[in-house]
């Protein structure tokens, strides 16, 4: 089985400060990171490749520095790694993005594309589903939980109510939730092998796309502002049972003239 | 020698951190007050490779550098110091004198299960009257047609009980004095052999400590590690590769006690400001930071030393003597800065407090350190 597992380095948000004065993120000396639900999908990956034996490839977008996320895989155990940068994907919002992925999984062969839910530094959720799109592939989106038996994945899909079970014929694009799994670590020999790897760069010439529908030229999004939440007051704490609750609710919402 | 870190150790360094905040630090306390060896600890070690870092593939290891082995040990250290220690005895005190001195037969047939985890080493050389003057050696080994016949007691043996394979040395000929010490390699369960009475300690509680007693233990006349009468050099050569495993222990130990001290001050609060805002405390820790980082570099010296197959026995006692001065002395004040709070358990530096005390006296006490230094200036 070959498995394309997409993945995206990204700033460790847990260590992000805001500058209070310009409200911008202060992204300097902030780490970067494998995104946390890409690892999770990398580990379910990983777990198919350990039950059944399988050839994991990954591939990310990115500046030259995501490297780095590429050498992680492969001390966790992928085999392939490919980096997909160029100049021209630059300024790429979603669809740009989706579409320079999909023109290079095209090349090659697969048979279950896993990708993260999300990215933690834009949170967007659209790049896998759009991909599977641009590949005319069903998808599964929210994937907590895979069964795979003989070109059938049996997937558990989280939703706002619950679970439902679904069954998805291979080829398919799943995305897939950080709490899926618990990633393992990468082994000793593993970090060693890494840097023995060839981690092949692709620029936009070796994938089949439109140049023009790449980077900021195939980008319809367009940011018209972007500005800091105002920070809520810490609020009012009671310990009280549900009953007075209800009374101290509803006398607050009549002094707001909310209700 | 490079004083950075390489792509390679940088991805070493995020493993390691991951792996000791979440498998290792939240069982740190626990490990101490229960006097609890952390065998599941080992277990998960083993699993990515921990447990044989610095032992090349061939042997079964990971094909790691000792560079990386001492981070392994510093990092496990800075969270909790009895894991440190198991695997750095493991580690630099059985299989190392194991890979250095074995024949092929005897590498293949304990490295390998040594270097995955599935054994653990020890090693025993200190005897009720041999400590820091190890050439008393009381214990004695007999050759008695193919096999050895071994007499006597070692103590304070890290990992004992626990592990499978010792590294043991013994008077093969007493008139010979040092030349007449051999080292063997005996395993659990040999009839004779048996673990005698587990220490009481001050710190590295979680790490076994026991006696090794011989009582007409037969091993195969195959199992002698090196030449007969080469036991006192194996023995040395053995403890200077040691001495950097345990002063990465007493670095990460140092390092751990400044982390939970910077937090602490931030949070403080006395005379209406945090205690990181007087000087008195910026400054003080400020110097601890300053000798840690110099620590953290004899160690990296030493350690690359190794890897380039330089010398480096003056630069381990450099390193070993350095560093466990420096844990003594940055857990002491970290204990200070915490008030009446650091005596207690509620706080870990109490706990590192103990443990760095270890590092000043075993695998060469700091006088020991001290005399091999010298003995370089004065040669």
């Amino acid at each position: 089985m070959n498995i394309v597992v997409c993945i995206k380095q990204v700033p460790n948000t847990n260590e992000i400060k805001i500058n209070p004065e310009t409200g911008t993120l202060i992204r300097d000396g902030v780490p970067s990171i494998m995104n946390p639900d890409d690892k999770g999908g990398l580990e379910m990956a990983l777990r198919l490749k350990d039950q059944y034996g399988a050839n994991v490839t990954v591939i990310t977008m990115g500046p030259p520095q995501a490297d780095a996320i590429l050498r992680e895989a492969f001390a966790m155990g992928a085999d392939r790694a490919i980096l997909l940068t160029d100049r021209k994907f630059a300024g790429a919002d979603t669809l740009a993005t989706s579409y320079a992925l999909a023109g290079a999984i095209k090349t090659l062969d697969y048979d279950l594309i896993i990708a993260g839910r999300q990215a933690i530094d834009g949170d967007t959720a659209q790049v896998a589903p759009e991909m599977a799109e641009h590949l005319g592939l069903p998808q599964v989106s929210y994937t907590v939980d895979l069964k795979y038996n003989n070109g059938l994945c049996l997937v558990k899909k989280e939703t706002e109510e619950g679970y439902q079970m679904l069954e998805v014929p291979t080829p398919c694009v799943l995305t897939v939730l950080a709490i899926a799994n618990q990633p393992r670590y990468m082994s000793v020999k593993g970090i060693m092998e890494a840097f023995d790897k060839e981690v092949e760069i692709w620029t936009a010439d070796k994938i089949d796309v439109d140049p023009n529908r790449l980077g900021l030229k195939g980008s319809p999004t367009r940011v018209k502002k972007s500005f800091t939440k105002p920070q809520k007051s810490p609020g009012q704490v009671y310990e009280v049972d549900a009953e007075e609750a209800v009374g101290i609710i509803i006398s607050k919402l009549k002094e707001k003239f909310i209700i | 020698m490079d004083f950075g870190f390489s792509k390679r150790e940088e991805l070493f360094l995020q493993m390691i951190r991951e792996f000791a905040e979440n498998e290792v630090k939240p069982l740190a306390a626990e490990v101490d007050e229960q006097e609890r060896f952390p065998m599941e600890t080992v277990e998960k070690m083993a699993k990515i490779g921990i447990m044989g870092i610095p032992v090349p593939v061939e042997y079964g290891g990971q094909g790691g550098t000792n560079q990386m082995y001492s981070m392994a040990v510093e990092e496990l250290s800075r969270v909790c110091a009895t894991t440190g220690v198991i695997v750095s005895a493991h580690t630099s005190l059985c299989i190392n004198p194991i890979l250095e001195y074995g024949t092929e037969e005897q590498k293949m047939k304990y490295v390998p299960k040594l270097a995955a985890g599935e054994w653990i080493g020890a090693f025993g050389l200190t005897e009720p009257n041999a400590g820091t003057d190890a050439a008393m050696q009381q214990t004695t080994a007999v050759l008695d047609g193919d096999e050895w016949v071994l007499n006597g007691t070692k103590i304070f043996i890290t990992n004992a009980g626990y592990a499978h394979v010792y590294v043991v040395m013994a008077m093969t000929n007493k008139e010979m004095g040092t030349r007449g010490i051999s080292a063997f390699i005996v395993e659990k369960g040999t009839p004779g052999f048996s673990i005698g009475k587990k220490e009481k300690k001050m710190g590295i509680r979680g790490s076994a400590t026991c006696e090794l007693i011989f009582e007409n233990c037969r091993i195969p006349k195959e199992n002698l590690l090196g030449e007969q009468g080469k036991g006192f050099k194996i023995a040395m050569n053995t403890l200077n590769g040691g001495r950097i495993g345990i002063a990465a222990q007493a670095l990460g130990i140092a390092q751990g006690a400044l982390d939970e001290t910077v937090k602490y001050t931030k949070e403080r609060k006395q005379f209406g400001r945090a205690i990181s805002a007087f000087q008195n405390t910026q400054f003080q820790l400020a110097n601890l930071d300053a000798k840690i980082q110099a620590a953290r570099l004899l160690v990296r010296e030493a350690s690359y030393n190794k890897d380039m197959h330089k010398p480096y026995a003056v630069e381990a006692a450099r390193c070993k003597l350095f560093a466990a001065e420096t844990a003594m002395e940055v857990t002491t004040k970290a204990v200070q800065f915490h008030g009446g709070y650091g005596y207690t358990r509620e706080y870990p530096v109490e706990r590192m407090m103990r443990d760095a005390k270890i590092t000043e006296i075993y695998e060469g006490t700091s006088e020991v350190q001290r005399m091999v230094i010298a003995g370089n200036l004065f040669k």
